[in-house]
Order: structure tokens, then C-alpha cells, then sequence
């Protein structure tokens, strides 16, 4: 067991630290901007709101909540105890919602929409990326400039092209939004049907995109897996094809896992832009309405959230190689 | 290193993605040549103006010379352009439901058709079982008839400037012709116009130049960062080289886009020009080059010629730039072709989210496509707003990553077939 927890520890300190970070950057980087945030507020509060009261209570929120005369650090420690406790404020360009609650109204939707898109996108594309490395010629031929290009093609480009191919064109299936517009929501046939429905177009643009790129990485790994030594030894040894196959992308398969751990952001980041085209009820087509409203508080807890759940990703997966790769076993030996 | 490139012109896949990539270029460079005018210019008045050639209909009727062509299929056309197949089976669908029997009705015979259609036809008649749009639509189609079967032409008429009566200047017949050369005001707008009623492709051959440039400028500067780092730390090592790995493995997890998002907020839209966005993109984005070329590096610190030089008292900057950046030369070449296509992409993400340059001095792709995207192009079928910027995006980076793919199987021999 020693081996296994040396290397959760690792991991989760360096979860930590990663996190104490993000949430410095997260902090620091919209208070390097010339001004000061609040300045900025309420500069944007001028302008923005037609609710007199709603003007005034917000200023005093504010000015509670950022603490503004007091010094930068008391200022981060008021940040983090108010992020802690999902105090984020009311939104702007929502008021009087808070930006904790239209967070709570999105995230489950991205959630529930990236990762097993990107799960079913890197599981197609590992397939996908040994049967090239394996079959070779014909098949590989195909794959290849197929993949370079769904891998290059930007995330919102399929997602468009889905848009107006499927939903557009051939209307099968809805161009926007979550669930129908005439429903509320609540748990009935109706309802699910219309989510799945929904979800149909999103998932599938996140699917292809993720399939390109691995499916590429899947086959350079495993072109290099087969002209090991090892698989040469086993081959004179007569071990049956079938047999040094499966060791082949067995070890072809651990670098594709850290892989996906250091491309999760890049990928999230994609789908969100992906969203915004479906106008999904995710976090990224909250992040553009606070953009488009100059929502500073909606804008700073929806990348908070967004890195937290992106280093969440990464630390998983990172827990999960750890019962996968050999290596941490066998150090769990000695 | 002549040997290096004529080796790399032999794989196909580098040839074709330099053939695409060239092509682009010498149309971003060509084209604002031949045709002048800003490319923010708003020529139209409207949105959305679909492709085609556009003639000026004052200067048609005002054609130096008039030119006569007895076309048998004229009438027909014109009548055809104004009565569609759909119209027709509707005006027999208003006749069998007026009374007519079906098989008096011939759709294809059109002369028979309006006169039926004139003889029946009541616009005050309630049809059971009608909508009212159904009824304005066969009132619209009525008035679209009028004189669609005369011979006669238009008469052009003047107002008289003291009178202000209408005086007769000139007759257009039927059969007129002008010849498109000599109308003085023609404009061809290979792809429309967009929702401001600029021309899509001029406003797009200066946004595929402006996103190469932020391209370029981003590539570059993460290239450079990425090298610099990856050389310090890989060759240095010891505390260096873990503090720069500190960072390095800091800002792979952190998500980039994130960074972005934050960063161009803080900066402020009317501070964002295209190269402000170009070098934030560079600042975030070094850390696959760093990566990369520090583990190269240590793989090269031990050889025997960097041995060899260390002892022959070179200094570090001479043994880096002669015994380790000619073999690392290759990779950061590759990793740059990608640092500059992934900038592209960066771009048009962080323009979706309207965050990207100022709307106001350049387009850049991702703008047009944010532009499309706001007046729902894809959704009104209005595909020349957005289509065109997709392609051009997929060809940059796919062109990008063929010559990238090339390089990688000439320079990394188990890769190739």
C-alpha cells in the first residue's frame, strides 16, 4: 500500500498547490487591470441598472464584500472566505440573483454535458487510433487526414456545422437551448425527452472534436509500442498475435491517460465556446451573458469554477492512472 | 540543411499543407491589391444580401446602348421567376376548393391558369377551413399577377422640374437587353453581404490576414518563452530547472482559456487590439514548447560533444546555440506551426465569447464568426455569413498540421509508413 499512497499524496499536494494558485491568478489578474475592480463596478453599476434600490444595495454589498480600503492581503483572505463560503454577490446583469445561484442553475448542465463527451471522444479515438497502428494502409490512410482535421477543426466550427446540418437542414433535432422552450422543468417523460433530445447535438460536436486528436496520439504511441523490442521477443517466442496486441495498446493506453489529464482545460475550454452555439444552459453560455453584460462577479466565479472543475478532472484522472500504471504497483514492492 | 529541406519536400503531406497554406497567403496578399476599398466598409444598406452579381438598375435603363435578343423562353422565365411551382398548385388548391373541378386545372399551362384565376378569384370570398395567413399570401400572389402576361413595356417618365408633371423620357420593352460591360455600376459579391452589409469577402481575405498576424505574433513569442525556459531549465537544471518545471506543470493544469477569459476582461474592450490579443494568447500558451524542449534538452545535456565543448571552456550560450539547438531545431519548428495555428483557434474562442480585439479598426475570423453568430447566420440559413470563415479557419490549421505531420515523419522515422 505504500507505494499507492506516496504517490496520492503526491498528487493531492500537488492538487493543492495547483489550487492555491488558480485562485491567486483567479484574484490578482482582474486587479492588475488599471483601476480597481470595484472602481470598475461601480463605474458599470452607473450605467448598467435602471433599479435605484437595487443600485444602492449593491454598492453596499460590494463594498462589504470586497473590503476596498483595506490592504491587498486582507483583501485575498476576505475573497477566499467569501468563494468558500459561495458568497459570490448578486450578478449584474441578473439582479436580484445571485451569482451563486445562476452558478448552481449552469454548472450541472456543462458537467453533465463535457465529461462524457470527452470520456466517449477519448474512448472512440484510443479505438479508432490502434485499429490504425494495427491494421495499417487502407484504414490508417482514411483515419489519418480525417483525424488531423476533426482535431484541428475548432470546437465551435462543428458545432455550427452540426447546427445547421441536423438542426437546421434536416430538423431532427432542436438548435438551441437545454430542454424545450415551453417546458418547465421537472421529472416526467416529457421533460427527459426533451433533454436528451437537446443534448443530442453538444455532445456530439465535443465527441467528434476529442476523437480526432486522440486517435492521432493513440497511433503514433502504438506504431512505437509495436516496434519494441519486447513485441519482436514475444513474436519469436510464438506468443500469439492476438496476445501481443493486447499488451501493445495496453502500454500504448497509460501516456493516452496522462494525456487526457493535461488536455482536459484545452478541452473544456473548446466546449464551452461549443455551448454558446447551441446556446446550452451550461457555464459557458453564462460566461458569454456576463461577458455581454459586463457581469464582473458572474465573470470571476464562473472561471473560479470552471478551473476548480477542471483540476478536479485532472486530479482524478491522475488517481485513476495510479491503479492502472504497473509502475506504481511494482513501486508498491519494493 | 539543404539536405534537411529537400528532404522535407518529399513528404506529400508537407507538400500539400505548404501548397494550402501558400495559397492562402498569396491570396491575403493579392487580393486587397485588385480589389480596393476598406474591408470594414458598410456598402449595403440591410443584411445579409445573398451572393451574386449586382447591377445597377438606373444604370441598366440609362445603358449607352440598348440591344434587342427575340428569346423564345423570355416570357416564360419571367413568369416563371414570379409565379413559383408552389404558387400555382396553391392557386389550383384556391380554385378546387372554389368549386372547380381538378382536371379543368392544368398548372402547366399557365395562359389557362390566370384566366381561370382571373374569372374566379374573389379576395373577399371566405374559404372554409382557411387561416388568415393562407388568405394574405393569396392576396399577395394576386397582386403579383397583375400584368404578368403583358407585352407591353414600362414607360420611363421624368418629373419636370418647374411643373412638376411627369414627362415621358424613354420606353423599356420586353425584349431589351443591356450588356452587363456597359453598365457603368456593377458590384459582384462573391459571398454577400454580412448582417452590417459588409462585403464578406473582402472583410474576410483582411480577417484571414489579421488572424494569421495574431497568429504569427503569438506563435512567436510562446515559441520563444517556450524555448527560453525549456533551454534554462533542461540545461541548468538544479534549482532552476525546478522552479521553472514548478511553473511549467502549474500552467499546464491551470486551464489556458480561463487565463484568456480573465486576462481580456481585465484588459478592457477598447484596449484590445488584435496584437494586445496576439501577445496575451503568446504569455498563455508556452507551456507545451517549455515542456517539450526541457526534456529534449536533458536528453542532450550528457552527450559526448556537449561534454566535449564544456571542456573546451565554451561558454554557455556557445555550447547551447552550437551543440543543442541544432538538434532541437526540428521539434521547435513543429511546435511553432502548432503555436501558431492553436493561436488562431485561441483567437476565435475568445471572440465568440466577445472578448476578442475592438470591433472597430479590423475583423479578425473569430469576430466574423462572432459577428454571424450574434445575428443567428446559422440559424436563417444564411450560410455565406459564416460558412466561408469556418473553411478558412479549417484550412489555416488543417494546412498547418499536414506540414506539422510532415516534418514530424521526416524527422521522426518510426512514425512514417
Amino acid at each position: 500500500m505504500k507505494g499507492y499512497r506516496k504517490y496520492f499524496l503526491s498528487k493531492l499536494a500537488w492538487f493543492l498547490v495547483t489550487f492555491v494558485f488558480a485562485v491567486i491568478l483567479n484574484f490578482i489578474l482582474p486587479r492588475l487591470m488599471p483601476g480597481d475592480p470595484v472602481a470598475a463596478i461601480v463605474g458599470k453599476l452607473a450605467q448598467g441598472m435602471s433599479n435605484t434600490s437595487g443600485l444602492a444595495k449593491m454598492y453596499q454589498q460590494y463594498t462589504d464584500l470586497f473590503g476596498i480600503n483595506k490592504p491587498m492581503l486582507v483583501q485575498f483572505f476576505l475573497y477566499v472566505k467569501n468563494a468558500a463560503h459561495g458568497n459570490f454577490g448578486f450578478s449584474f446583469s441578473q439582479y436580484p440573483r445571485t451569482v451563486a445561484n445562476i452558478i448552481a442553475s449552469s454548472i450541472w448542465w456543462t458537467v453533465c454535458l463535457q465529461f462524457p463527451a470527452i470520456i466517449v471522444g477519448w474512448l472512440i479515438g484510443n479505438t479508432l487510433g490502434a485499429l490504425a497502428a494495427y491494421l495499417k494502409k487502407g484504414f490508417d490512410n482514411v483515419l489519418i487526414p480525417v483525424s488531423i482535421f476533426l482535431s484541428n477543426f475548432p470546437a465551435f466550427g462543428m458545432a455550427v456545422v452540426l447546427l445547421v446540418v441536423f438542426g437546421v437542414g434536416l430538423k431532427w433535432f432542436p438548435t438551441s437551448g437545454g430542454y424545450g422552450f415551453d417546458l418547465i422543468p421537472n421529472v416526467s417523460w416529457k421533460f427527459m425527452w426533451s433533454v436528451i433530445v437537446h443534448y443530442q447535438l453538444p455532445f456530439w460536436s465535443i465527441v467528434l472534436i476529442a476523437i480526432g486528436g486522440q486517435a492521432i496520439g493513440m497511433r503514433s504511441m502504438s506504431i512505437y509500442e509495436l516496434n519494441a523490442d519486447y513485441v519482436k521477443y514475444s513474436r519469436f517466442l510464438g506468443i500469439p498475435d492476438r496476445k501481443i496486441v493486447g499488451y501493445v495498446f495496453r502500454n500504448a493506453m497509460l501516456p493516452q491517460v496522462t494525456g487526457l489529464a493535461l488536455s482536459i482545460g484545452t478541452m473544456v475550454g473548446g466546449a464551452l465556446v461549443a455551448e454558446i452555439i447551441f446556446s446550452y444552459p451550461g457555464l459557458g453560455t453564462t460566461l458569454l451573458n456576463s461577458i455581454m453584460g459586463q457581469d464582473y462577479p458572474l465573470i470571476s466565479a464562473a472561471t473560479l469554477i470552471i478551473t476548480v472543475m477542471v483540476l478536479s478532472a485532472n486530479f482524478l484522472i491522475e488517481i485513476v492512472y495510479g491503479f492502472i500504471d504497473p509502475r506504481i504497483k511494482a513501486a508498491q514492492a519494493d | 540543411m539543404k539536405n534537411t529541406i529537400r528532404q522535407v519536400f518529399h513528404s506529400g503531406k508537407f507538400i500539400v499543407g505548404f501548397f494550402i497554406f501558400m495559397v492562402l497567403l498569396l491570396i491575403v496578399i493579392v487580393y486587397p491589391l485588385i480589389v480596393r476599398g476598406a474591408p470594414l466598409a458598410i456598402i449595403a444598406q440591410g443584411t445579409f444580401f445573398p451572393p451574386g452579381i449586382y447591377v445597377n438598375t438606373y444604370d441598366s435603363i440609362n445603358a449607352l446602348t440598348t440591344y434587342t435578343l427575340m428569346l423564345d423562353n423570355a416570357a416564360a422565365k419571367r413568369i416563371a421567376n414570379k409565379l413559383s411551382n408552389d404558387d400555382r398548385l396553391a392557386m389550383k388548391e384556391w380554385l378546387v376548393a372554389d368549386g372547380i373541378p381538378a382536371t379543368q386545372i392544368d398548372t402547366s399551362d399557365i395562359v389557362s391558369l390566370l384566366d381561370l384565376w382571373q374569372k374566379n378569384y374573389d379576395p373577399n370570398k371566405s374559404v372554409p377551413g382557411m387561416t388568415n395567413a393562407k388568405r394574405n399570401y393569396y392576396v399577395r400572389v394576386n397582386t403579383s399577377l397583375q400584368g404578368i402576361l403583358s407585352i407591353e413595356g414600362y414607360i420611363i417618365a421624368t418629373q419636370n422640374a418647374t411643373t412638376g408633371a411627369l414627362e415621358q423620357t424613354g420606353t423599356v420593352n420586353q425584349s431589351d437587353y443591356v450588356n452587363i460591360s456597359q453598365v457603368a455600376n456593377v458590384r459582384v459579391l462573391p459571398l454577400g453581404t454580412d448582417n452590417f452589409g459588409r462585403d464578406v469577402l473582402t472583410e474576410l481575405v483582411k480577417a484571414a490576414g489579421v488572424s494569421l498576424e495574431i497568429g504569427l505574433v503569438a506563435g512567436t513569442i510562446a515559441t520563444l518563452i517556450g524555448l527560453a525556459l525549456g533551454l534554462l531549465g533542461g540545461y541548468i537544471g538544479g534549482y532552476v530547472d525546478d522552479i521553472i518545471m514548478f511553473i511549467t506543470n502549474m500552467f499546464t493544469v491551470i486551464p489556458t482559456f480561463v487565463l484568456l477569459i480573465l486576462i481580456s476582461f481585465s484588459i478592457g474592450q477598447d484596449k484590445r487590439g488584435a496584437v494586445t490579443i496576439a501577445v496575451v494568447i503568446g504569455f498563455t500558451s508556452w507551456v507545451w514548447t517549455a515542456r517539450a524542449v526541457r526534456s529534449q534538452v536533458v536528453s542532450l545535456r550528457n552527450r559526448d560533444h556537449v561534454n566535449l565543448s564544456k571542456l573546451s571552456g565554451h561558454s554557455i550560450v556557445h555550447i547551447i546555440v552550437a551543440d543543442i539547438l541544432p538538434y532541437i531545431a526540428s521539434y521547435v519548428v513543429m511546435a511553432f506551426i502548432l503555436q501558431i495555428s492553436s493561436g488562431i483557434l485561441s483567437e476565435a474562442g475568445l471572440s465568440i465569447l466577445g472578448l476578442g480585439p475592438r470591433t472597430t479598426d479590423v475583423p479578425t475570423l473569430g469576430l466574423m464568426m462572432n459577428w454571424a453568430m450574434i445575428y443567428q447566420a446559422e440559424i436563417l440559413g444564411k450560410w455565406w455569413a459564416y460558412f466561408p470563415v469556418l473553411v478558412t479557419i479549417a484550412l489555416i490549421t488543417f494546412s498547418m498540421n499536414l506540414m506539422n505531420t510532415g516534418l514530424d515523419q521526416v524527422f521522426n522515422p518510426a512514425l512514417r509508413d
